[in-house]
This record gives C-alpha cells, structure tokens and sequence, in this order.
C-alpha cells in the first residue's frame, strides 16, 4: 500500500506545487502508517528528483520517455495508473491544474476509484474519508465521502505548506508498457515564455484591472512584478479590451489562483474575479471608489487612484530590499 | 463531423449560496438555472465550426430531472439541432459521465466545459473518455476544423500549443474557446420548440463520492485601510504585521 503523487514540471524543475502535493502526501502517509511514491513525467535532473525527498517522497517513478511530451490524455493516465497499480496506491493525489484535471478524472476510471477534485485540507476524517473542497467557485466548502478503496484527489494550490524533511529517496527509471495507439497528438506548434513566474505557481500576483485606464498603463504593474519576483494578472475587462494577453486573466472564468498575496489594483470586484482569486491569503486593494465590492475581500485597502499609489509601493518596496 | 456539446444546468452564478437541511444541501428556492459558462462557450464555438462548414450536426446532452430541460431547450434556441436528457438526478460526476458514455458513442467530438460552476468538479469530460475509450485533451483554448483534420489549442503552463488531434476526443475547453456567448433570438426561440429532444432512461451506476454537508466560508475580518498618500505604510503592513513580503 501507497500514496502515489502525480508530480508536475517545467523548465526542467518541479513546480512548487509539487512539493505542495509531497508534504501533503507525506502527512496522510504518516497518519494511515504508509509510504509515499511519486511518479515524474519529462526530463528532470538527478538533482532535481531528489529534491522531492526532501519533502517526504520514499520513492520516485522516473519516466522520461520522450514520447510523453505530446501530453496525450489517454497515454499519460494509462502509465499514472499503471504506477497506482504497481505500488497498490490506495490514494492517488494530484494538483487542481490543467494538467491535474486532465490525467485525475480518467485515472479515478481506471482505478475505480472516486474522485474529489479542489480539495483545500488534510482529510476531516479517515474511516470514513472524507475531505473538504471548495464549491460554487470557493463562495463555500463541501466535505464529501469517498465511498471506494481507492481516493483520487485533486488538491487545490497553495492550500498546504510546504515541510521539509529528512529522508533516504529512491530514484527508479519507470517504464510502463503503454500502447502506441494511445499516442495521437501531434504538437505542431508551441508558443510559451520561459524564465518568468509562472501565475499559477507565484507567491505573490500583482493584477491590474480597468481603473489603469489603458494598456500603456502597466509599466508599474511590471516593475512592481519585477521588483517582487511576482507574476502578473488583469481582470476580465482588461484581457477582453485587449490591454493584457488572456493568459492572465484571474476570476471565474479565467485562471483561479491562491497566492500568499495578490494585489488588486483599479479593480471593483467583481463577483466573478473574487471567485478566481478569493483563497489569496492576503489581498490588497486599491481602488478609488470606497463602495467598491473588492474592499469586502480585501485585507488591506487603499481608496484612490492607483497611478498614484503605485509609485509609491515601488519607492517603498525598493527601500525595503534595499 | 458530428458534435456533442455537454451541457450542465447551474444555478446563475450571481447567486447567494445559502444551504438547507442542515446543511447538507443546496438551497434552490428562487435560484434561476442557466449552461453553465463553460459549456454555453462550447456551444458557441461548436455552432461558429458548423457556419463554416463541415460540421453536420450539434447535439446537446444532459442528465438531469424535467426541471432542468429549458436550460437545454436554450442550447437549442441558441442553435444546437437536438437535444437529449437522461432522466435521472446527477449525482457524482462518474455517474454523470456512465450515462453520458450511453448517448455519447456516434459522435466525432464531444466537447465538455472546464469544470461545472456549481461543484467544481472538472471530471466528466476526462471520465466520459475514459469510460470511451477515447483520446481527451483538456485546457482547450481554440478549436478549428481544417481539411477534415481536428487542430486545437491547448494551454499550458506559461504559453500555449498548437495541436493536431485524432478522432473521435473529448475536448474539455476553457476561456478563449470562444469571446462572448451567444444569446439566443427570438427566431430561435421559436424554433427550439420544434427541434427533438430525447428523452433516455438512465443506466445503473454506482455513486463513487457524496457529499456530506456543506459550510460557507467564514465572515472575513473588516478591510484595514490606509491613506492615498500614505501608501508607502501598507507595505509596511505588509512586511510587519501580514509577513507576506
């Protein structure tokens, strides 16, 4: 018996949010008095695999086969399974991302497993297990019950710290017998930025919305990004007129984040925004309407106009680097 | 090329959420039922291909009690040709998927939203290709048929791809698969009356989760607020007394 972790990637290093998945994989392990595998797709360095030991991993399923870049659905989730299946992984865990939700819903099939997906805790209880996820866009909280031996989970990012660890990890080369068939993606193209923070995966999020008035606008945003090592994010409107690419866009219909911090900059509030960004643990926001529905979200607050105040945390963040 | 659109029916989503029965289920009274976002996105697209050509049919598909067909009849007066309904409460999302996989197998594409705005489960288009045995790509920003060939966009982590896919697949999409939703006109509000809607008897299929009970999130401390011309201190705050930064 097991937890198995579908870890995540890029640019050759593991997402935080692997760690995030291993630290947590490791306290239900401790609590049900078992072990913690996670399987790794891509190239990665040496180095790197072991870093997941260093959260409590036991041992890790290196497949580096090339032919899994394609990302094919049906191929990846066969392999997952098939490590599940090899390590009699009675959870299978997840992140709540792109990738988590394409490989989690197919392999809870396989396994015969239930599924929960966006799940924010530790298990509320384990006979029966349940855990808690998050609903209607985070505006509440479901604790559901899995009524199979298997559990799939997806987990929700930035909902579990990370904790580092002592431990002996055992890197294997993984090499499950999956069909050609499974295989027919053909990336024709591929259009991504490297060396920036990834939104999903940032501590800190600065986000712009229509109070900046203009595209042109964003200089500071950016230099506040900079300066914080933080990604960047717009509102809905903003991706809709254009001002900024739609691959920032928080809210409901957008990318859904839960940084440490995010700053809300000339943005109302929308209801739909705050559901994409409503498990931030700190939001600031800056607005110059004081009715402004984001100041209910908020933490800290600021009623004015944001191309006043923005010069001004720049001048302040500098000196607190400095 | 035959189309599937999934559709789910949820409540509108500026709804107050307020539970019922001690809290262990959603309280309806007075919710107005609408697609789901994602799906009515789907839709949309769907119907932009079929305009181009090439698409011979779009078929709607819901599990969901009487209550929930005008949410498909809107599918159809936004263009869809016909509709089915499988009579039965959706309960989890691999019961939805068992009696989807029953109406879902004469189709080329089947597309299915990111996630439902009401449980947020993102699973039944992901189980709904497994339980085909079918190719599924997710996170699909942009779908175009060209020369009879699937070409999709896929977004991943930092950027996006451009995909050439076989057939037939489960395409679960996302924001960018099409701008605004289409609203539907009176013309074709006359219309869905006319268009089939079949109505399917559910399949066995043993529920996987269920939900236990319910809870809002707790009321959030007041806003501490700061100064326009003191904005240099929220950092402070942020530094001292958040230690966010």
């Amino acid at each position: 018996m097991s937890i198995l972790i579908y870890t995540e990637n890029w640019d050759g290093k593991f997402k935080k949010l692997s760690f995030e998945l291993v630290s947590y994989a490791a306290a239900i392990a401790k609590e049900v008095g078992t072990t913690v595998t996670a399987i790794s797709i891509g190239k990665v360095s040496e180095d790197a695999l072991k870093s997941l030991g260093n959260y409590g991993a036991n041992k890790i399923l290196n497949l580096a086969d090339e032919k899994y870049n394609s990302l094919d659905n049906k191929a990846v989730s066969s392999a997952v399974s098939l490590a599940a299946k090899e390590e009699d992984a009675k959870v299978v865990l997840f992140a709540q991302t792109n990738l988590g939700k394409a490989i989690a819903p197919r392999v809870s099939v396989k396994l015969n497993a239930g599924l929960v997906s966006g799940v924010t805790a530790l298990p509320v209880s384990y006979d029966p297990f349940i855990v808690k996820k998050k609903v209607f866009t985070g505006k509440a909280f479901a604790n559901v019950k899995f009524d199979t031996d298997v559990k799939v989970i997806t987990l929700s990012q930035n909902s579990y710290e990370l904790v580092e660890t002592e431990n002996n990890v055992v890197i294997e080369a993984f090499n499950p017998v999956v069909d050609d068939s499974y295989f027919t993606t053909t990336v024709l193209e591929t259009n991504k930025v490297t060396g920036k923070v990834l939104l999903t995966d940032a501590e800190i999020v600065v986000s712009g919305g229509r109070g900046l008035k203009s595209g042109d606008n964003w200089g500071g945003l950016e230099e506040m990004a900079d300066l914080l090592g933080a990604g960047l994010a717009c509102s809905r409107p903003v991706s809709d007129e254009g001002w900024r690419s739609h691959n920032e866009h928080v809210g409901q219909t957008g990318k859904i984040i839960s940084p440490n911090l995010y700053f809300a900059l000339g943005i109302s509030g929308a209801i739909q925004h705050l559901g994409g960004v409503s498990s931030s643990k700190v939001i600031v926001a800056v607005n110059k309407d004081a009715e402004a529905p984001i100041f209910e979200a908020a933490d800290y607050g600021i009623i004015g106009d944001v191309n006043k105040v923005i010069p001004q945390f720049i001048e302040e963040i500098k000196e607190m680097k400095a | 090329m035959k189309i599937l659109v999934l559709i789910s029916n949820v409540p509108d989503t500026t709804t107050k959420i307020r539970f019922v029965g001690d809290n262990t289920a959603f309280d309806d009274a007075g919710v107005q039922w609408i697609i789901n976002p994602w799906d009515e996105l789907a839709l949309t697209r769907a119907m932009e291909i079929k305009e181009a050509g090439g698409v011979e049919k779009i078929t709607v598909a819901n599990v969901g009690t009487k209550s929930t067909e005008p949410t498909l009849r809107k599918a159809l007066a936004v263009g869809a040709d016909d509709a089915i309904r499988v009579d039965a409460e959706a309960k989890d999302a691999y019961f939805v998927a068992k009696q989807l996989a029953e109406v879902a197998g004469d189709y080329d594409v089947i597309l299915a939203g990111i996630e439902a705005s009401d449980y947020n489960g993102s699973a039944v288009g992901g189980m709904l290709a497994e339980i085909l045995d079918y190719n599924s790509v997710s996170a699909v920003s942009g779908l175009n048929i060209e020369n009879g060939e699937l070409i999709v966009n896929r977004e991943i982590d930092g950027g996006v791809q451009v995909l050439k896919i076989g057939t037939p697949v489960v395409c679960v999409v996302q924001k960018g698969i099409a701008k605004d939703p289409r609203i539907p006109a009176m013309r074709g509000i006359m219309m869905a009356r006319k268009k089939p809607l079949t109505v399917v008897e559910p399949v066995s299929a043993e529920e996987r989760t269920s939900f236990e009970s319910f809870e809002l999130p707790p009321p959030k401390a007041a806003c501490k607020m700061v100064d326009e011309e003191n904005a240099k201190e929220l950092i402070t705050l942020l530094h001292e007394e958040a230690k966010v930064l």
